[in-house]
């Protein structure tokens, strides 16, 4: 099944290459750090793993994360083959070990062993104009993902309100918070605005965004730049050992809220920054 | 660079300070949340010829299983540690553990345990999975392997030249506790607070 091979090639690629723009920033994040430091020989290390990952096609990192996909079909096209080649192709990474078995039932304690089960993989569908189907791929570590916050404005300890400000602030204590927990330097994804729900969701898909690239809305745009330099002010450094690079970039986005309620929502995605997409075009697939 | 080999005596554990990069070569157990919350509550005997002054990591390593039944690790980089926090210093004791594998540190109830049994934490680089596989030579054996899933079974394996760097010490030395608060100061100026 031609799909299925596709989807499957998708999910080698993401766990075992690590895309241009996010071992560039690890490289100057290596060239920034003084000589003889912790700091620099982790960069080292990260440096040599990426490549050793890459060259063995093996995971980058044991945790192979959970596996979240978005999926743009054309007008007319169904969901459900995508969605069989999916757990296909997670059935099958799993057994060539591209991927960890990473979906245990909450209720039994039991690993399915597959990465298959109830929401895994994760796929968000969408239709869109164009006669091309799109698939974008997250593989999101857990110990990154146990270091995300969601707060709602105004918050009163950190004095945060509810306007860019205090969204600075939020941004700011919950990276402070995760330290060196979620394998840093992480990549910050912030949604700001939306329910309990779509916040989380907005912030995440912020990791499809290449690094570098800055929002469209010129105030964001700001935003991002001010938090990024801030946040490598911290001191944090890689594995949180203490050094100059805490972040590898910070990007937002917004979307409109009811007027009760102001959430900001914060993910935070580890060095090991892993997304990929593919182009399906007729029977011509291209991968970036 | 100190090259440390298991078993590790007391002597050397306590010698070890906050700061020091080190290469571990010797035995080493995977273990994490399912594995400390079982070595808590039955206090098994299988990992104590292993564990006697040697290493536990925090690692759900991803494995390969060969035709001839054997296992090889694919990636192994270390899990968080912090999650372990309720059980650590009692095994390190029951288990006369000498140094904890890691990412992210621990907190006071580990710190205290690691004093008083003479161990240290070593922090390897998270996220550097192909890399740290590469240094595991051999897997020796596997328990729990069938109950608790890959990840949290106990793998017992022999290392040469893991690269660690000693994050909490037997003497109440803590990066991850300095860090936090310098980085904590930093915020508070950042926020205007």
């Amino acid at each position: 099944m031609e799909l299925k091979n596709a989807m499957l090639e998708l999910i080698r690629r993401a766990s075992t290459d690590l895309s241009p723009d996010v071992e560039a920033a690890i490289k100057q994040a290596y060239d920034r750090e003084d000589e003889g430091t912790a700091a620099k020989n982790v960069f080292g290390t990260i440096i040599e793993n990426i490549g050793l990952a890459r060259e063995a096609s093996t995971p980058i990192c044991q945790d192979t994360g959970s596996v979240i996909m978005y999926i743009d079909l054309p007008v007319g096209a169904a969901e459900k083959p995508y969605k069989e080649a999916a757990e296909a192709a997670a059935m099958e990474a799993t057994k060539l070990q591209y991927l960890r078995p990473n979906a245990v039932d909450p209720i039994t304690g039991k690993n399915s062993g597959n990465n298959v089960g109830v929401n895994a993989p994760y796929i968000h569908f969408h239709q869109w104009e164009k006669d091309e189907v799109r698939v974008r791929l997250m593989l999101k570590g857990g110990g990154s993902e146990n270091v995300g916050a969601q707060y709602k404005l105004p918050d009163t300890p950190l004095h945060a309100g509810r306007d860019l400000k205090g969204v600075k602030k939020v941004v700011i204590d919950a990276v402070v918070k995760a330290q060196g927990q979620g394998c840093a330097p992480g990549t910050i994804g912030v949604g700001i605005g939306g329910d309990r729900v779509t916040s989380y969701a907005l912030s995440k898909e912020q990791f499809f965004r290449k690094l570098g690239e800055p929002s469209s809305n010129p105030d964001l745009a700001a935003l991002e730049k001010e938090l990024y330099e801030d946040l490598n002010k911290l001191g944090i450094g890689p594995m949180g050992f203490g050094g100059k690079t805490t972040c590898l970039g910070v990007n937002i986005g917004a979307q409109h809220r009811h007027p009760a309620t102001f959430y900001v929502a914060i993910s935070y995605t580890c060095w090991a920054y892993r997304r990929k997409q593919m182009i399906i075009k007729g029977s011509e697939v291209t991968y970036d | 660079m100190i090259k440390l080999t298991t078993p590790i005596s007391e002597e050397t554990a306590r010698s070890l300070k906050v700061g020091d990069e080190v290469l571990l070569s010797g035995i080493i157990v995977t273990a994490r949340d399912a594995a400390h919350k079982l070595m808590i509550e039955e206090k098994p005997d299988f990992p104590r010829e292993y564990m006697k002054n040697g290493a536990i990591y925090h690692c759900g390593p991803v494995v390969k299983k060969h035709e001839d039944g054997s296992y090889s690790f694919v990636a192994a980089g270390p899990t968080t540690s912090t999650r372990e926090e309720p059980y650590q210093a009692a095994v390190c004791e029951e288990y006369s553990v000498r140094a904890v594998i890691g990412k992210g540190g621990m907190g006071p109830l580990t710190m205290e345990g690691l004093k008083k049994v003479g161990a240290v934490y070593l922090h390897a680089v998270g996220g550097a999975g192909s890399l740290i596989a590469k240094r595991v030579k051999k897997v020796k054996t596997v328990f729990k392997l069938e109950e608790f899933g890959t990840p949290e079974a106990f793998w017992v394996c022999e290392v040469e030249d893991f690269p660690c760097v000693v994050t909490m010490d037997s003497h109440g030395g803590s990066l991850h506790k300095e860090i936090a608060e310098k980085s904590g100061k930093v915020a508070k100026e950042l926020m205007g607070l």
